[in-house]
C-alpha cells in the first residue's frame, strides 16, 4: 500500500535543482527537472557518497558535484564509463504539492 | 414531454444540444439560463475578434432563429442563483423553472490575482464577449499602452489583438519562458522573438505586485520594482471551474464538479459538462475533450450507454504568423531519445522525444505543416523503428536534408560582425572569397579577419566552409560539449555579434544538438551571457558549480568552508574576534591560514551556512569567494606603513583594487598581490595580475601562475600613479573577461592571443582603456554586491532541509 506523504510544495525546489528531506537514516534528495517532474534519491553518491542534491542537473540526469559522476534520476544508476546503483524512491506531485512514498522511506529505514 | 435545464449557455452545452436535438427533438423541454446577455457563440474565435480579423456576428454559433425552431426557452442574461434538489427547481433571477433532468454547463471562471489595485476600472479578464470589447474600446484613442499579465495561450493571443488594434503591449509573465506548460525554454525563445518582433514588450520572471493609478489602472508595479504604464490591464493568468451553484446545491465538488464516466454528478438527475468538470482528477480547458463530454452527455439523457474518456491533446496558437505546435510529453531523460532539429536561417526548432520505440511528445516552431501527421502518430502510439532516421523530417521526408552543423553560420546575415578585433563582417569575408581568397591565410591577408587575438578563426574557416562547400577543409576544432559542434570562441562571437541574450538563443542560433543543454556548456553559457549583457541576463545559480550556486567551497564529506574576506590581507582584533565566536558557535571543525592571507572555516554543515554569515556580515565580514570563477584575493605586504624598504603603500593600494573588483565573474579565477619593493613578499611576480612597487611607481605584470603551472608575470605597463595602476589592472581584467575561454586562466588566454594583442587594447589605446573600465565598472553596478548577505536575507530557507522526517520515522 501506498502511503504518500505531503513533503512540501513544489516551489521550494527550483527547477533544475534540489532539495534534500532529512530522514532517521540519512538524507533523500528531491530533484526537479527543467520539465516539473520530481525525482527522489538517496543523498549519496555510489562512488565517495558525494552529497547528489548539489550536482548540476541536466536532462533526467544529475552530475555529481564532488568527481562529476552523471548519475540517471529515473533509475539511479550511474551513467556512462563507471558503474554504480543509488537507491530511488517513488516521489510525484499532485496539485502543486511533492509527495513520496512513506512505506518505501520506512522500508528503507529497516534496510 | 420531461423538463431539461441547462445552466450556461457555452461551447460544451451548445454541442450538448445539437446532439441531442439531433437524436430526439422530442425527448426534452428544454430551458437554457445564461449569465451573459446572448446564447451560444464560438468563444475560440474572440481572438480574431479582437484583433479584427472577424466580427461577431461570424462567430455566433446558434443564433435566435435556431432556438425557436429547436423549441428551446431562453432565458439570457438572467445567472442562475440557486438550485434546490429537493424540490427539483433551478432558481434564476427572475423566477424559477422545475426540472426533471438538470445540465450544469457553467464553465470557468478567470482568475483575478488578488495585488492591491485588481478592482479599480482598467482591470479587466479575457473570457467573454464584454471583455473583447473593452479591450476594443480601449485600444480606440491612439497612444495608448497596455499591460497583459499572464503569458499563456490566451494572455498571449490578447497581447497580439492589442498590438494590432496599436496599443503598446507588454506582457507579463512569472516564469523564465512564455507558454512554459506548452513549450521548451527553446521553442520559447523563438516565440518570445517573434513577439518582440511585433513590438511587444515580454517581461519574463516577472511578479506582479500592485496595479497603480488614481481613480482607474494607470501602471503595473513588479515585485522587482518594475513599473509599465498601463491604460489597460489584462489578467490572463488562469481560470477555475465555475462551480458556485454545484457547490450551494451541496454536490460533490473537487477543483471543479466531479463526474463519473456518464457525466452524471453525485445526484442521478443531474448531469455536468465542460470546463466546469472534473473527472478522474482532470479538468479541462480545451474544446476537443468537451465535444467528447458533450457527446456522452447526449447518449446519457437519452439512456443511451456511452462513457467518457480523455485523449492525448494538442496545442496550437492562434496569433498569425507565430507557428507552434505541442503534443504530448515532451520531457527528456533516460530511455528516451531526443531528436532535435534547429534550423537558424528560417527560425525553426523541431523536437520529437521517442521512447520505446514511439513517439511519446512534440515540440515543434516556425514549421507546423505536419502536425497533425505528428500528432496521429503519439496519439496511436504508432511503432516508428523503420521510420526513426527520417522521422524529424515529416510525412514527405525521403530526401529531407541532414541537420548541417554550419548552419548556425549559414544563416548569419551578411552584416554579422565576424572579428571584432578588426570589425570585418561576414559579407567582406564572402567577398574575399568570391575574389578568390580560398583559404584562411589569403582571407586573413586580404580582410584582415582572425589577424589579431585569433579567437574568430573558427568562424572564418566556417564560412569559407560554408561558401566553398567541399573545395574547403574544415581543420577539426575541439567543441565546447557533445551538444554543439561549435567551439567556445566561436559562440562567444555569436553571442556578441548577434546579440544574443538568453540561454534559448544561443541554444537556437548556435544549433544546438540538445534541446537544453549539460553540465559542461551551461556553466561556460551562463558565465558569457553575464560577462556580455550585465544588465540583461539574469544569472541562473542552476548552471553553476555547486561553489558557485551557494558561495562557499563544497568538501569530501558534503560540508562547506567558508572564507571572509580580509581586504588586502589585513584584519583587526574585532574581525578575529567574530570568526572566534561564529567558529565556536558553529562547531567548525577546521580553522585554516590560507596561502591568499586569509582564514578560511572548514567544515560547516550547509544548513547552518546562512546564519555563520549572518554572524560574519554583523562584523562588517563579507564573502571571500574563494570559489568563484571570479576575484579571489588580493595578497600585499606591509610596505611603506612599516617595512624599512617599502616604496609605496602597497597595503593601501591592495585593499584599493580589491575593493574595486571584488563581486565580478571571469573567465577562470583570478589572483592579485602586491609587493612593496623588488624583493616581492607578497608574491606578486607570479598573480594572474601582480604588482611590484618601485621608487618610481608600480611595475604592472599579468599572466603569472603558480599552481598546476609555474609562470612569471610578464610586464604589461610601468604606472606612475596609483590611479593609473588601478586603471590599468581594471582595463586588464575586463579584456579578459570579454575574450577569455571559459576555464582559461588569464595565461593561458594571454599565450592565444599575444601580450601584444592585449597592450594595444589596455596601454596603447587610451580610448580603449577608458571604455574597458566603463564596462567593467557597468557589470560591478550589478556584482559588486555581497552575495552572502542577499542569500541571508532572500535565501536563506533554500538552505534548509525540505521536511525533516526523523521525528516521524522514529515513532
Ligand atoms: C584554501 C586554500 C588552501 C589553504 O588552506 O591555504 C586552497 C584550497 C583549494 N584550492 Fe587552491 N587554495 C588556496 C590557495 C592556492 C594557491 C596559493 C595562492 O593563492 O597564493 C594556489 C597557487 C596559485 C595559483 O592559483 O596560481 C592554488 C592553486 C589551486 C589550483 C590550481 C590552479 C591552476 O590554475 O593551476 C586549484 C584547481 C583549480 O582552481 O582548478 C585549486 C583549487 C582549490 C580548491 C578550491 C579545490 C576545490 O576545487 O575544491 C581547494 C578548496 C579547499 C576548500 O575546501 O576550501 N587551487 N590554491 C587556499 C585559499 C586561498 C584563499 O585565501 O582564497
Ligand atoms: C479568448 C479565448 C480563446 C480560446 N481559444 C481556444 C482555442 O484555441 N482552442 C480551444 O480548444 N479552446 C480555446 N478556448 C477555451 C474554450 O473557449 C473553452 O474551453 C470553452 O468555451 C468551454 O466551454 P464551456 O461550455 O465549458 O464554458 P463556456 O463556453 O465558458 O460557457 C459557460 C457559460 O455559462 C455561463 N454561466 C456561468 N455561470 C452561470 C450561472 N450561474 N447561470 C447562468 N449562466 C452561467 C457563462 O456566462 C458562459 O456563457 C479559448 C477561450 C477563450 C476565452
Ligand atoms: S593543494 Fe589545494 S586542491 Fe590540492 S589538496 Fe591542498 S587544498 Fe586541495
Ligand atoms: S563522490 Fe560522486 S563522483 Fe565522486
Amino acid at each position: 500500500m501506498t502511503d504518500w506523504i505531503d513533503i512540501a510544495e513544489l516551489n521550494d525546489v527550483p527547477r533544475r535543482g534540489a532539495r534534500v528531506v532529512k530522514t532517521a537514516h540519512g538524507c533523500v534528495a528531491v530533484f526537479r527537472t527543467a520539465e516539473d517532474e520530481v525525482f527522489a534519491l538517496d543523498n549519496a553518491c555510489p562512488h565517495k557518497k558525494g552529497p547528489l542534491s548539489e550536482g548540476i542537473v541536466h536532462g533526467k540526469a544529475v552530475t555529481c558535484p564532488l568527481h562529476n559522476w552523471a548519475i540517471s534520476l529515473e533509475t539511479g544508476s550511474v551513467m556512462g564509463v563507471d558503474e554504480g546503483q543509488v537507491s530511488t524512491y517513488p516521489a510525484r506531485v499532485q496539485d502543486g504539492r511533492i509527495l513520496l512514498d512513506g512505506t518505501f522511506l520506512r522500508a528503507r529505514a529497516v534496510a | 414531454m420531461k423538463k431539461l435545464v441547462i445552466i450556461g449557455a457555452g461551447m460544451a452545452s451548445g454541442r450538448a444540444l445539437e446532439r441531442l436535438i439531433d437524436a430526439d427533438p422530442e425527448a426534452y423541454d428544454v430551458t437554457l439560463f445564461n449569465a451573459e446577455p446572448r446564447g451560444n457563440y464560438n468563444r475560440i474565435m474572440l481572438s480574431p475578434v479582437l484583433s479584427g480579423e472577424k466580427s461577431y456576428a461570424e462567430i455566433v454559433t446558434h443564433d435566435d432563429d435556431w432556438y425557436a425552431q429547436n423549441n428551446v426557452t431562453c432565458r439570457f442574461g438572467e445567472p442562475v442563483t440557486g438550485i434546490d434538489r429537493d424540490r427539483k427547481v433551478v432558481i434564476g433571477t427572475k423566477g424559477e423553472v422545475p426540472y426533471d433532468k438538470l445540465l450544469i454547463a457553467t464553465g470557468s471562471a478567470p482568475f483575478i490575482i488578488p495585488v492591491p489595485g485588481h478592482d479599480k476600472p482598467g482591470v479587466i479578464a479575457y473570457r467573454d464577449l464584454d471583455d473583447t470589447n473593452a479591450m476594443i474600446n480601449a485600444a480606440d484613442a491612439p497612444g495608448k499602452s497596455a499591460v497583459v499579465i499572464g503569458g499563456g495561450l490566451l494572455g498571449l493571443e490578447a497581447a497580439a489583438g492589442l498590438a494590432l488594434r496599436g496599443m503598446s503591449v507588454t506582457v507579463i509573465h512569472l516564469m523564465g519562458h512564455l507558454l512554459e506548460r506548452q513549450l521548451d525554454p527553446a521553442a520559447g525563445y523563438l516565440l518570445q522573438k517573434d513577439l518582440e518582433k511585433r513590438g511587444i514588450k515580454v517581461h519574463c520572471q516577472g511578479a506582479t505586485k500592485a496595479i497603480l493609478g488614481e481613480d482607474r489602472a494607470e501602471a503595473v508595479l513588479l515585485e522587482d520594482g518594475t513599473v509599465y504604464d498601463a491604460d489597460l490591464v489584462v489578467m490572463a493568468v488562469g481560470i477555475r471551474p465555475e462551480t458556485r451553484a454545484a457547490t450551494d446545491a451541496g454536490l460533490d465538488v473537487g477543483r471543479g464538479i466531479s463526474v463519473d464516466a456518464q457525466m452524471v454528478t453525485s445526484d442521478p438527475d443531474i448531469l455536468a459538462v465542460g470546463e466546469c468538470v472534473e473527472f478522474d482528477g482532470q479538468l479541462f480547458g480545451l474544446v476537443a475533450p468537451l465535444y467528447d463530454q458533450a457527446k456522452v452527455v447526449a447518449a446519457t439523457l437519452l439512456d443511451q450507454p456511452a462513457a467518457f474518456t480523455p485523449k492525448e491533446l494538442s496545442t496550437k496558437l492562434k496569433v498569425t504568423g507565430c507557428d507552434l505546435f505541442s503534443a504530448g510529453d515532451f520531457a527528456d531523460g533516460e530511455g528516451r531519445e531526443d531528436i532535435v532539429f534547429r534550423d537558424p536561417s528560417r527560425g525553426v526548432y523541431k523536437r520529437l522525444v521517442i521512447e520505446d520505440d514511439q513517439l511519446k511528445g512534440a515540440v515543434f516552431y516556425g514549421d507546423t505543416s505536419d502536425s497533425n501527421w505528428f500528432f496521429g502518430l503519439i496519439r496511436d502510439g504508432e511503432d516508428i523503428s523503420d521510420m526513426r532516421e527520417t522521422l524529424i523530417f515529416g510525412p514527405a521526408y525521403q530526401g529531407g536534408s541532414p541537420v548541417d552543423p554550419l548552419s548556425a553560420v549559414a544563416a548569419l546575415p551578411r552584416d554579422a560582425e565576424i572579428c571584432g578585433c578588426n570589425g570585418v563582417c561576414k559579407g567582406q569575408i564572402e567577398d574575399a572569397i568570391a575574389g578568390g581568397a580560398t583559404d584562411l591565410g589569403a582571407v586573413r591577408a586580404i580582410t584582415k579577419a582572425s589577424g589579431s587575438c585569433g579567437t574568430c578563426t573558427g568562424l572564418v574557416e566556417q564560412v569559407l566552409s560554408v561558401t566553398l562547400g567541399d573545395d574547403f577543409k574544415m581543420p577539426a576544432a575541439q567543441s565546447i560539449c557533445g551538444c554543439t559542434d561549435m567551439t567556445h570562441e566561436d559562440v562567444r562571437r555569436m553571442i556578441k555579434s548577434q546579440e544574443l541574450k538568453s540561454m534559448p538563443a544561443v541554444w537556437q542560433e548556435c544549433g544546438w544538438k540538445t534541446s537544453c543543454g549539460c553540465h559542461i556548456c551551461r556553466p561556460a553559457l551562463n558565465y558569457y551571457l553575464l560577462a556580455d549583457w550585465p544588465l540583461d541576463y539574469k544569472d541562473d545559480p542552476q548552471s553553476r558549480f555547486i561553489n558557485e550556486r551557494k558561495h562557499a567551497n563544497i568538501q569530501k564529506d558534503g560540508t562547506f568552508s567558508v572564507v571572509p574576506r580580509m581586504w588586502g590581507g589585513m584584519t583587526n582584533p574585532a574581525e578575529l574576534r567574530a570568526i572566534a565566536d561564529a567558529a565556536e558557535k558553529y562547531n567548525v571543525p577546521t580553522v585554516h591560514v590560507t596561502g591568499g592571507q586569509r582564514i578560511d572555516l572548514l567544515g560547516v554543515k550547509g544548513e547552518d551556512l546562512p546564519a555563520i554569515w549572518a554572524d560574519l556580515n554583523k562584523a562588517g565580514l563579507v564573502s571571500g569567494h574563494a570559489y568563484s570563477k571570479g576575484l579571489r584575493t588580493v595578497k600585499t605586504c606591509v610596505g611603506t606603513d612599516h617595512c624599512r624598504f617599502g616604496t609605496q603603500d602597497s597595503t593601501g593600494l591592495g585593499i584599493k583594487l580589491e575593493k574595486k573588483l571584488w563581486g565580478s565573474w571571469t573567465p577562470h579565477k583570478v589572483k592579485l598581490a602586491v609587493s612593496g619593493c623588488p624583493r616581492n613578499c607578497a608574491e606578486a611576480t607570479c598573480k594572474d595580475i601582480g604588482v611590484v612597487c618601485v621608487d618610481s611607481g608600480y611595475q604592472i605584470g599579468v599572466g603569472g601562475a603558480a599552481g598546476m603551472d609555474v609562470k612569471e608575470t610578464e610586464r604589461l605597463a610601468d604606472a606612475a600613479t596609483e590611479e593609473d595602476a588601478i586603471e590599468l589592472a581594471t582595463a586588464f581584467m575586463q579584456l579578459y573577461r570579454e575574450n577569455g575561454k571559459y576555464l582559461d586562466r588569464p595565461y593561458k588566454w594571454i599565450a592565444k592571443v599575444g601580450l601584444d594583442w592585449v597592450k594595444e587594447r589596455v596601454v596603447d589605446d587610451l580610448e580603449s582603456r577608458k571604455a574597458l573600465v566603463e564596462r567593467f565598472e557597468l557589470s560591478q553596478s550589478i556584482y559588486r554586491t555581497d552575495p552572502w548577505a542577499e542569500h541571508v536575507k532572500e535565501r536563506a530557507e533554500s538552505y534548509q532541509p525540505l521536511a525533516n522526517l526523523t521525528l516521524e520515522a522514529a515513532e
